[in-house]
């Protein structure tokens, strides 16, 4: 529904296109960016699409400061400081200023998240209630330049979206689309099966190996920027030896679960950062290898292994994958015990850096690879009361070197040399760290064959509609 | 009438409304509790697992958070009374607007299938009484025990199965269908209401498909019920004095079973009636889940599990108010049909 002014191509994630923007360039002071908009596009109010409306999106994403935020905030925007950096040249021009001389290529992929969408800057301040900047009224309605406007949204149930017949792409084929929750996977078999819905994006292994020989149904798949991992807590005074950290890596039967639970879900992949992010790492040096994991044990003075916990989240297939480990490393005389919890719960506890292993899923917040390299790769402060809690502070990894080599790419202008920094960075921390990288999410629609086109990119705001079309 | 107007009658009924208050205070503090209790971060639920300090530390306090808990507790109280439930993090609507969107859909398919469950397992359950250890009573019995014992959730998906995917009798999962969303102007949010009232025969016709098999799978289960009920309910009015006497008169053998003996059971079959009709508008999670019904089964559950207390803490009260709604009504209708009282 909404449009940015510059979008990254799905297929190679190293290049950026226009798209509300027809040029973009940064200063020399490498802190000034300059947006040109193009000329003639219109919101689907019908009102022109100026410098002025992005100002006021990005403005207003900081002022509002909701979760997102940050995404924009951590160039150094603030609600005091932000008319002055963010400012319209012209009709057409929008100069950005931040505040350090970061990556520019950090810069732009942040640009391409969904919190700097532009919105219709008249239609929203027309339903402006107590400074919201409309966002209440923007929960059920839509004021963009997308090819798509909102119909109706009702949470939890489904939404409605027509056609823009005025964007500036041209008119989406697909006059309407209908969006419906259905929580039962058996019933979006029925409902696809039937013909009464063209696209099922929930169902399961068993039910995708069904359709799969239904010839009105076509499978097709998405890889995701989710990665599933456990994290080793260090305090865990076992877990923080080096030789049981990468026993466990080796303890674990990558192939195996992705094949007997995950199939169709999951793909294996070993570094922090996704397939489809700059620097993405794709070597796997690990496998299921008892053998070795039994001699790393030993050289800990582990021989006849230990016992450890592990919350785990009580759904499908988190719990599966944790009873499959459990299986594996009792193979070496790990005994793991698995104290399940629902989803809060879990993450409560794992806030709390009072969990010996946690199995979870990470998903990057926006599509530069700083995303997951901060998280992963950095911890500034690894103290109780640290203000920056990253996942490496959740499990009270304590690493000033890599901090600090992360930290730098951040500034480095090269993108060349900023993705194999973050090689660099990947392998070393496949080896070292405390987190048991063991799979990438992907994502598995089945369609009816007379329908087609649906984009699924790597997070949820890259699915698009707009391609589709039914015969 | 003139019944309901008694002194009596405003007295019993503020006796009611009284002990209903107090119940009522009473839950309110019981689910507040656990809601604080349960060793989950609710602020999690609001600000996503991402947000930084700051963020987090600001919506503590804007949700009230960082006060003692009794402080909490009475705020949420004043303003429950003035009917704001505050806003559900999961949603991030009103809940009040949440609740009275879900129970329509709730309403209708309880509503439905509460008459199915009456109107087949009352007489179900008199003819098995009649004809105590003889083959209706065995057929009843085998119906009943299913229905008893058959998971609703698979019972719904083996109904969508067969008379929506083999035979398309029935429509398949949703409320409407995709041509049919947003179609009628929501009045009461009850579909078959509304769409009767506009005129629209077509989204009329369109609901009704696709509420038949919902309702027709939890009106069998409500139905295993009543009629079992109203079968042991009539054996004993069957066996008693006035039965024979009445039969000595010579009055005809329908009259005394449908008029004489099931009259008397009236009483406790409301009661019957009225239960079951209450547990199926709490909403049931596992048939909304199938046919993907949005109704406040669904809701509750969902907001559970995101922690979401507020949504939680409607919910309740809805269902709450709903059953006190209920034991109402059939006060009222014990005064009807209670043959004392005529």
């Amino acid at each position: 529904m909404y449009d940015r002014l510059i979008r990254f191509d799905l297929t190679d994630v190293s290049k950026l296109y226009g798209s509300l923007a027809e040029s973009w360039s940064v200063g020399p002071d490498g802190k000034t960016y300059t947006f040109k908009l193009r000329p003639n596009i219109k919101f689907q109010s019908g009102n022109p699409i100026t410098a002025a409306d992005a100002v006021y999106s990005l403005q207003r994403a900081v002022i509002l400061n909701k979760s997102p935020g940050f995404i924009l905030t951590q160039f150094g925007f603030n609600k005091d400081n932000v008319k002055d950096r963010i400012k319209a040249a012209d009709a057409h021009t929008l100069i950005v200023v931040t505040e350090k001389a970061v990556a520019p290529s950090f810069f732009y992929y942040c640009m391409t998240a969904t919190v700097a969408s532009i919105v219709d800057s008249k239609e929203v301040m027309k339903h402006e209630k107590a400074g919201d900047f409309g966002n209440d009224w923007l929960k059920t309605n839509s004021a963009g330049g997308g090819p798509y406007k909102l119909v109706s949204w009702k949470a939890n149930e489904g939404y409605t979206q027509e056609a823009n017949p005025i964007w500036f792409r041209g008119k989406p084929s697909n006059r309407r689309v209908v969006v419906r929750h259905v929580g039962e996977p058996a019933s979006q078999q029925l409902l696809l099966e039937k013909g009464d819905a063209d696209y099922a994006r929930n169902l399961t292994k068993d039910q995708l190996d069904s359709v799969r020989k239904n010839s009105d149904v076509k499978v097709e798949f998405g890889r995701k920027g989710s990665i599933l991992y456990l994290g080793l807590n260090q305090k865990n005074p076992n877990l923080g030896k080096p030789e049981v950290r990468e026993a466990l890596k080796w303890l674990t039967d990558y192939d195996g679960i992705e094949a007997n639970i995950v199939k169709s879900a999951y793909v294996p992949h070993q570094s922090f950062l996704p397939q489809g992010f700059l620097g993405a790492l794709s070597d796997r040096p690990y496998k299921y290898d008892v053998a070795k994991a039994k001699e790393l044990l030993a050289k800990a003075g582990l021989a006849n292994g230990f016992s450890v916990t592990m919350d785990t989240r009580n759904n499908s297939p988190i719990i599966d994958i944790a009873q499959a480990l459990q299986a594996q490393w009792a193979k070496a005389g790990v005994k793991l015990e698995i104290i399940p919890g629902d989803g809060k719960q879990t993450l409560t506890k794992y806030r709390a850096r009072t969990h010996d292993i946690y199995i979870g899923q990470w998903g990057p917040d926006y599509q530069d690879p700083h995303t997951n390299a901060e998280t992963f790769a950095m911890n500034v402060d690894n103290t109780e009361n640290a203000k920056s809690k990253t996942l490496a502070w959740r499990n009270t990894w304590d690493i000033p070197a890599m901090t600090k080599k992360t930290e730098a790419l951040v500034l480095e202008q090269d993108a060349k040399k900023r993705a194999d920094g973050y090689l660099e960075i990947q392998r070393e921390h496949q080896k070292v760290s405390p987190f048991v990288i063991m799979f990438q999410q992907i994502e598995v629609t089945a369609h009816r064959k007379n329908v087609d086109g649906f984009i699924i990119g790597p997070s949820f705001d890259n699915n698009f509609y707009y391609n589709i079309k039914k015969n | 009438m003139k019944k309901l107007l008694s002194p009596a009658f405003a007295k019993d009924s503020t006796r009611l409304v009284l002990s209903v208050a107090l119940t009522f205070v009473g839950l309110l503090l019981v689910t507040f509790l656990i809601g604080r209790v349960v060793p989950i971060d609710p602020l999690l639920a609001a600000v996503g697992d991402r947000a930084p300090a700051e963020v987090y530390e600001r919506v503590r306090v804007e949700l009230g958070l960082d006060k003692p808990l009794w402080q909490q507790f009475w705020i949420y109280m004043v303003k429950v009374v003035q009917g704001d439930f505050g806003r559900s993090v999961l949603t991030s609507n009103v809940v009040l607007d949440d609740i009275l969107r879900v129970f329509p859909a709730t309403l209708e398919l309880a509503t439905l299938a509460t008459l199915l469950g009456v109107s087949l397992g009352v007489p179900f359950g008199v003819i098995a009484a009649v004809n105590q250890g003889r083959w209706p009573d065995q057929l009843a019995r085998v119906i009943g025990l299913l229905g008893y014992s058959v998971p609703v959730f698979w019972l719904g998906l083996m109904g969508l199965l067969l008379f929506y995917a083999k035979l398309g009798w029935v429509a398949g999962p949703g409320r409407v269908s995709v041509a049919f969303d947003d179609y009628v102007t929501p009045i009461t949010g009850v579909i078959l209401f509304d769409s009767a009232v506009q005129g629209e025969w077509e989204a009329f016709g369109d609901a009704f498909r696709h509420l038949i098999l919902p309702a027709g799978v939890l009106g069998y289960f409500s139905l295993a019920y009543i009629s079992r009920m109203t079968r042991s309910f009539m054996i004993e009015q069957l066996r008693q004095e006035y039965i024979v006497t009445a039969r000595v008169k010579g009055l005809s053998e329908a009259r005394v079973i449908w008029r004489h003996a099931l009259g008397n059971v009236m009483v406790p079959l409301i009661t019957v009636i009225a239960l079951s009709y209450g547990n199926l508008l709490e909403g049931t999670v596992l048939t909304e889940t199938v046919f993907a019904w949005p109704g406040l089964g669904l809701y509750i559950t969902n907001s559970l599990l995101s922690a979401d207390m507020n949504a939680v803490l409607g919910g309740t009260i809805m269902v709450g108010i709903v059953f006190i709604g209920i034991n109402l009504l059939s006060d009222v209708l014990y005064r009807f049909v209670d043959p004392r009282a005529k």
